[in-house]
Parts: C-alpha cells; structure tokens; sequence
C-alpha cells in the first residue's frame, strides 16, 4: 500500500502542473509559444496518466485512473505547491516550469534505476521528453533574465515569488526514504545537488541572483495546499462532479 | 506588428524523405527558437526527422509578373523531358 501511496503522489505533481499550463492554450503571447506550451502540458499529462494507471492496478478494485485523478479531496493530492501557483506572466510560468523541470529531470534518471520494472519503463519512457523540457525553459529563463530591463525586473519578481516554493523538491520525507529503502527509487541524496548545480548554472547565464538560503514553504507533499489549489480543482474536477462517471 | 518577430520558413525531412520540404512558416526572435518553434509546430506527428529554418527576408523569390517569360518558354519542349529512356532497375530514387 506505501508504494501505491507513492506512486498516486509522483502522479500528482506532473498532473496539477500539465493542469496549470493548460490555462495558457489559446492565450499564449504568439502562436508558436502557444503550440509549445500546449504540448508540454500534453506530456505531462501523458505522465501522470501512466502513473495513475499504475496506481490503480496497485491499489485493485474497481479503482479506475480517472476516479484517482479527478475525485480526491483537496488533501489528498500530494503534489508539489510550486506546481499549483498560478500562471502569472509568460516569465513566471516558464521560470516556475525550469524549477519543476530541472527536479523532474534528475528524479527520473533516479527513477529509471528503479527495482519496480514499471516505473522504471515510464521514467525512461518521459526522461526523452522533460530532457526538452528543461531545454525549452531554461531557454527562456536566459532570454528574459539576460533580456530588458522590463523582462529582467519581472524575472526577478517571480524569482522571488517562486523560489520559496522550490525547497520542497529536493526536500525528502519517510515515504521517499522507504521507498529508497527497497530500492523503487534509487540514489536520492545526488538529487539535491544535481538541482542546485543546474539551476545555479542557468540563473547565472540569465543573470539573475541566487537567492540565499532562506525560509521555504512546505506541504504539498503532505497535502497541505495554498489557496490555489481549490480554485484548479474546482476547473479539474467540475465535470466529473457534475456528471459523474462521464466519459468520452 | 512592428514589434513582431522575424518569420522564419521551415523545411522538414519526413523519415523516409531523402530531401527538406518547404512545410511553411513561423515567427522567432532568433534560429535557436525557430528550431525549437519548428519542433513544436510542424513535427508534433512526427512528421519528420530533420528540421531546417531560413529566415525569410534571406529568401529572393521570382516576381509573378515575370511568370510568362520565365516559365511559358519551356512547355512546349517536350524533348527536355528524359522521358524516352529505360531506367535499368538498380537504379532508385529517380
């Protein structure tokens, strides 16, 4: 049962996040960007769903992906905060987007070492599309950090407004280490470093700050959320609430 | 829009092309986007395998105007077609 417990929460973060970039289809600021991030929110999606799908074998029943995707209570999404805060601008959601890509992409090399053949086959399945990822957003980081000096300041607010959320992804509680512990996630302690390396990196081309070391918010992985998340599950889950078991 | 960013023109090789296809064309503030841009527009079916950009402004185009002399002269020379010869069968790609 711990594994289904961690596999439902590995499902959680790409699932809110692919929800979040979803809000930009049709309003991105020109219609190239708008396909790209469409498409990345289409991959996590894609994640998330052979995740879920896992978990519901796991968990046996008559337990369906859908039902655990789109009918939990607010505590129960164990995703991280950083991915439900709210779109802002083009900067922030992209610079939110490189936080969350950067973890993504050394947590699934992690993963792909898993004991869990499953896991192992969708980690190695997604690491070819979050390896575009970090690409397309550390890209824009640069861009809009080493841009104007409009687009450096608004990098520098949502730098601000977003690395207090960052601390939670490389932070790891009992159930990562149990999960270390019988080997369905590898060598977690390298995740840390390998994150700061790469986003030291980037913020630098960018020329953007490293913030210091401060306070960090906490609980998304405990199902503790901000305000936001109500307001993406209100979108997420309206449908199935109102026509229950709907389908396509 | 003046603060538009250039156009590009893209060409895609599908898998089994030997050849970049004009399949058209998308704005970027610079090559590396319009690679990128080139991916997320025109390759989301796997339409191919190998992508080049070519700013458009670099492209000189033949003027419409011109089309009766550049192009009617050579309709009715039927002989420039190598049409009356066998292809022995090694050959492909023809």
């Amino acid at each position: 049962m711990k594994k289904f417990e961690y596999v439902l929460r590995l499902a959680d973060s790409p699932l809110i996040l692919g929800q979040r970039l979803c809000e930009w289809c049709g309003h991105g600021p020109i219609l190239e960007q708008d396909i790209a991030l469409s498409n990345i929110a289409l991959d996590l999606l894609g994640l998330s769903r052979n995740l879920f799908q896992y978990a519901a074998e796991l968990k046996g029943g008559n337990v369906t992906e859908d039902d655990l995707a789109f009918t939990r209570q607010e505590r129960e999404y164990q995703n991280f905060l950083i991915c439900e805060q709210e779109n802002g601008h083009w900067g922030k959601t992209l610079l939110r987007q490189f936080f969350f890509d950067v973890y993504q992409y050394y947590f699934l090399h992690a993963l792909k070492n898993s004991s869990d053949e499953r896991l192992a086959a969708i980690a190695l399945k997604s690491i070819k599309e979050v390896t575009y990822h970090m690409r397309y957003s550390s890209e824009w980081v640069i861009r809009l950090g080493d841009g104007t000096t409009e687009s450096h300041g608004k990098m520098l607010d949502a730098l601000e407004a977003l690395w207090p959320f960052t601390g939670e992804l490389t932070q790891f509680d009992e159930l990562d280490l149990e999960m270390e512990k019988i080997g369905v996630i590898k060598n977690l302690a390298q995740i840390p470093s390998q994150w700061t390396n790469k986003v030291i990196e980037i913020l630098g081309m960018a020329t953007l700050p490293i913030p210091e070391k401060g306070w960090m918010q906490k609980g998304g992985k405990s199902g503790v959320h901000t305000e936001a998340m109500g307001f993406i599950l209100a979108e997420m889950q309206y449908m199935q609430r109102a026509y229950p078991g709907a389908k396509w | 829009m003046k603060n538009n960013w250039p156009l590009w023109e893209v060409f895609i090789r599908s898998r089994q092309g030997l050849n970049h296809k004009h399949v058209g064309s998308l704005h970027a503030a610079d090559a590396d986007m319009a690679i990128e841009n080139a991916r997320d527009v025109y390759t989301r079916r796997s339409e191919g395998v190998s992508i080049w950009v070519v700013p458009s402004e670099q492209i000189t185009a033949s003027n419409p105007d011109q089309k009766d002399e550049l192009f009617d002269p050579a309709e009715d020379k039927v002989y420039r077609h190598p049409t009356f010869y066998d292809l022995p069968d090694g050959i492909t790609h023809m």
